[in-house]
């Protein structure tokens, strides 16, 4: 561990994670609405959004897993300085860190079951720019419909097929964020 | 030495606690579960409730979902059986006062988070609100089968036929659907979902709300919510449907013929007045109309 891994976090924390998770609220109640984070200086190629998404939500109880782009030893001192987080494989994770075409690989992350939904991996998930475009999304959260510009594949990592299990989705891209949970229909137009 | 009532004088900020009492891990747990249940609407997600420094029954469990979600610059309002000025709603809202510094009003115009027990306000809801609600009994079939094991069960396999049979027993014997309060509703087509006791005619309120409803129950440990714009079905039969229910009557001081009623026993011989439950909609209707406070007939 280098000095480095100790900056880069909240300053204010209470108040930062408490602003920072309002935005993750709204985001996950509105979904593809497209949120600016602020706050944290993650190392690199961790986004500036996925750092906050992380200070908010993890700590000792979440096992975190790192997709291969995002698992190094910076990030690893970084997150495990900032949150405590243990780090564990795809298949326990609580939440798991990484490039949406790398998850996507990645089959067993926990979708919970029928009477506890709820014990499902949420994945951070960077894209190159997070953007309106062609794909509509309909569902709870939404009046009418939002769009965004996302890659194929978007059912089958949240498992929609599963409902009401599923995995629910932080999309990230720079300071960029939006979510995806399991409730929203995708089509592309 | 401090005494009782110097503690006392001094409502405002106390920047000794934590901003919005709970401590961080407290609120990470609490927002984690939080985005679970928006995320799966009606959904009862169980989470770590925290003793709080006031008894169960007086709104622990939204008290802890509105701590997790307070940030500094929002504007809080808290309401009891629609009042504002009700010992829980006062007790709560000094509590945000003090420990998140937050400015609170009276007016759900003017709020961006709404705590509430029991009702839903007569003013529409916006998108940049939440509305907060505690809760005492989560689990909408637990009069039904008190085992958790079970409406776990039940959740899990959309086994509700004895909700139905609950309803159907209540026309069988009153003629009528006669579950007034805590009527049972279907979110987004999957979870049957207690609305917490608010009056059935507060019932269509929540469907297509364009605000964030969040629940709170601190005793039994769960935390549920509904996405805005989302489905909320109060349940029924083709034959028998759904109706809202209000005292078919005007409010005695501002005339509205549309808002819940309070029925007011006002003397030994039978007399009664009805009034509006939102203290704060109808103040404002007072005030619309240039009205004095109404003489109350004897």
């Amino acid at each position: 561990m280098d000095a480095s891994s100790l900056s880069g976090g909240f300053v204010d924390h209470a108040v930062q994670s408490a602003t920072a998770f309002r935005d993750l609220l709204q985001a996950m109640a509105r979904p593809g609405l497209i949120f600016t984070m602020n706050g944290t200086e993650p190392p690199a190629p961790l986004s500036i959004a996925a750092g906050v998404a992380v200070l908010t939500l993890c700590d000792a109880d979440t096992m975190i897993y790192l997709a291969p782009s995002v698992d190094n030893d910076d990030i690893r001192s970084w997150v495990a300085f900032h949150t405590g987080a243990p780090f564990a494989s795809s298949r326990v994770a609580d939440f798991a860190i990484g490039k949406w075409d790398e998850l996507f690989e990645i089959k067993d992350f926990p979708a919970g079951n029928d009477e506890y939904p709820d014990r499902s991996a949420t994945l951070i998930c960077s894209l190159p720019a997070l953007v309106a475009g062609k794909t509509r999304l309909t569902g709870p959260g939404i009046k009418g419909a939002h769009w965004l510009d996302l890659p194929d594949g978007g059912d089958e990592m949240r498992r929609v097929d599963l409902y009401p299990c599923g995995r629910d989705l932080i999309l990230t891209a720079g300071d960029q964020l939006a979510a995806l949970p399991r409730t929203i229909h995708l089509e592309t137009g | 030495m401090t005494t009782h009532s110097e503690i006392h004088d001094d409502l405002s900020f106390e920047d000794s606690y934590n901003f919005a009492y709970l401590d961080e891990q407290t609120k990470r747990m609490i927002r984690r579960a939080l985005l679970k249940a928006v995320a799966i609407p009606g959904y009862q997600v169980p989470f770590a409730s925290r003793e709080m420094p006031m008894p169960y029954g007086w709104g622990t469990g939204g008290v802890q979902v509105t701590a997790a979600c307070l940030v500094p610059d929002d504007c809080v309002k808290v309401i009891d059986q629609g009042a504002d000025d009700t010992t829980n709603a006062v007790s709560i809202r000094s509590f945000f006062e003090r420990t998140a510094g937050v400015a609170t009003t009276e007016k759900t115009t003017d709020a961006s988070l709404i705590q509430t027990r029991h009702r839903i306000p007569e003013t529409p809801l916006t998108e940049d609100q939440i509305l907060v609600y505690q809760v005492p009994i989560p689990e909408p079939l637990r009069f039904l089968e008190p085992r958790e094991t079970e409406t776990r069960k039940m959740h899990a396999l959309t086994e509700y036929g004895l909700m139905h049979v609950k309803l159907y027993e209540d026309i069988s014997q009153h003629g009528h659907i006669a579950t007034s309060y805590a009527y049972p509703v279907k979110v987004d087509d999957r979870y049957i979902m207690d609305p917490s006791p608010i009056p059935k005619f507060d019932n269509p309120k929540m469907d297509d709300c364009p605000a964030l409803q969040l629940f709170g129950a601190g005793r039994e440990q769960r935390i549920y919510a509904i996405p805005p714009y989302s489905k909320v079905k109060s349940l029924d039969f083709d034959d028998y449907p759904f109706s809202q229910l209000r005292a078919p009557e005007t409010c005695a001081i501002c005339g509205a013929d549309d808002s819940y009623l309070d029925e007011m026993i006002i003397d030994d011989d039978g007399g009664r007045m009805f009034v509006c439950s939102d203290t704060d909609f109808c103040a404002s209707r007072q005030n619309e109309q240039g009205f004095e406070p109404a003489e109350v007939a004897s």
